[in-house]
């Protein structure tokens, strides 16, 4: 079921990732993966086809390696409240380039849309700020989007979340490469790391 | 109150032979749950310039951690307890798939001795779960072994990226003591 005034998930992600410049996107799994496939391939899009509830975590550890290098996870609410301590131990680390986005559309879209904690209980927000993250926003508009497209570009001020309400739309299954060494190689690649 | 064997006591100089390989082989990000029988190595880490030592919640994170720490151009060594290798396993997924160095020493608990009950049924099946989990497993039961089997464990990881574990067995660190 589709609430009112929901923000629209590719229309979201579109905007977070319009003027990327150097962002390395991290997709979460699930349907995110696909919103940043949909937004267009490119070769620092690091898409997740399993590892719930690690894409937070391995946005650290990327963060951490390029610390001049906008870093941006993208997620659902399924697979965020699957890494809920990974917030603290981001919080703790303080990657200033650090960004994650979450796309809450309070349901488990790929499994059959069962309603997510964060429908009735959870406020992913507030659980952000508590574990430390001070930049942690409840985005509802298409401007509050793109305010947070533009701080991601800052990568001395974060780390820094946003909970973005969409709504539970099933929309064209867009499907990018499962090819997990194919694009981390491509990453690396884009990054200037040669092969082992 | 919680003590330790004599073979802590005496502060051993295994973990300061497993920080030199470390360090030689480049490593810089060391996410860790804490465990006693890491705490020298811990804090020579969180001591080094080089080394970022990252405290987790739990040890999936370190798994993930290291796929990102690759992808940015850094190495890394995940270190816990044989209790958190069982929080791993789906996580253990990403290595094949993404096909990057891992390297993680485990001290070792249920075992040599075990006091805890609790700790038999996932100390048991440690070895079992990395190997069913396409992770290599190697083990070092005393101090005077470890430098050469850290060594091959490292150069494997890293130049072979071959999936590697260490179990740093009981008897090497010494069966926890529980006193009243």
């Amino acid at each position: 079921m589709s609430k009112a005034n929901l923000l629209d998930r590719r229309q979201v992600v579109s905007t977070l990732l319009a003027n990327r410049k150097d962002v390395v996107a991290i997709g979460g799994l699930g349907a995110s993966t696909n919103d940043i496939c949909a937004a267009g391939d490119h070769a620092r899009n690091f898409y997740l086809w399993g590892g719930m509830g690690g894409a937070a975590m391995i946005g650290l550890g990327l963060a951490l390696a390029q610390p001049k290098l906008p870093v941006l996870v993208i997620t659902g609410d399924g697979e965020m409240l699957m890494g809920l301590g990974s917030l603290a131990t981001i919080a703790l680390q303080k990657p200033s380039n650090l960004s994650i986005a979450v796309l809450d559309n309070e349901a488990y879209g790929e499994t059959g849309g069962q309603t997510s904690h964060t429908s009735a209980a959870a406020d992913l927000v507030g659980i952000a700020k508590a574990c430390g993250i001070a930049d942690s926003r409840a985005v509802t508009t298409l401007a509050e989007v793109e305010a947070f497209a533009q701080a991601v570009q800052d990568v001395s001020a974060g780390p820094r979340f946003a909970n973005v309400k969409i709504d539970s739309a099933s929309v064209e299954r867009i499907l990018p490469t499962r090819d997990g060494t194919h694009i981390v190689n491509r990453i690396r690649g884009d990054l200037g790391f040669n092969p082992i | 109150m919680h003590a330790r064997t004599d073979a802590a006591d005496t502060t051993p100089s295994w973990p300061d032979d497993i920080f030199a390989t470390l360090q030689r082989f480049d490593v810089r990000q060391v996410p860790y749950v804490p465990d006693a029988g890491h705490s020298r190595l811990i804090q020579r880490v969180l001591d080094s310039s080089t080394m970022r030592g990252i405290p987790l919640t739990t040890e999936e994170e370190g798994v993930a951690l290291l796929a990102g720490a690759w992808t940015g151009g850094q190495r890394g060594v995940l270190l816990m307890q044989s209790s958190g290798v069982g929080n791993c396993i789906n996580m253990l997924s990403l290595i094949p798939i993404l096909r990057f160095p891992f390297l993680t020493l485990v001290t070792m608990r249920g075992e040599w001795g075990e006091f805890n009950p609790w700790q038999v049924p996932m100390g048991s099946t440690t070895q079992g779960v990395f190997e069913l989990s396409g992770v290599q497993v190697l083990r070092a039961s005393d101090a005077a072994e470890v430098p050469a089997v850290l060594e091959a464990a490292a150069a494997q990881a890293y130049n072979a990226l071959t999936p590697t574990a260490v179990l740093l067995s009981q008897r090497l660190i010494g069966a926890k003591v529980f006193t009243k």
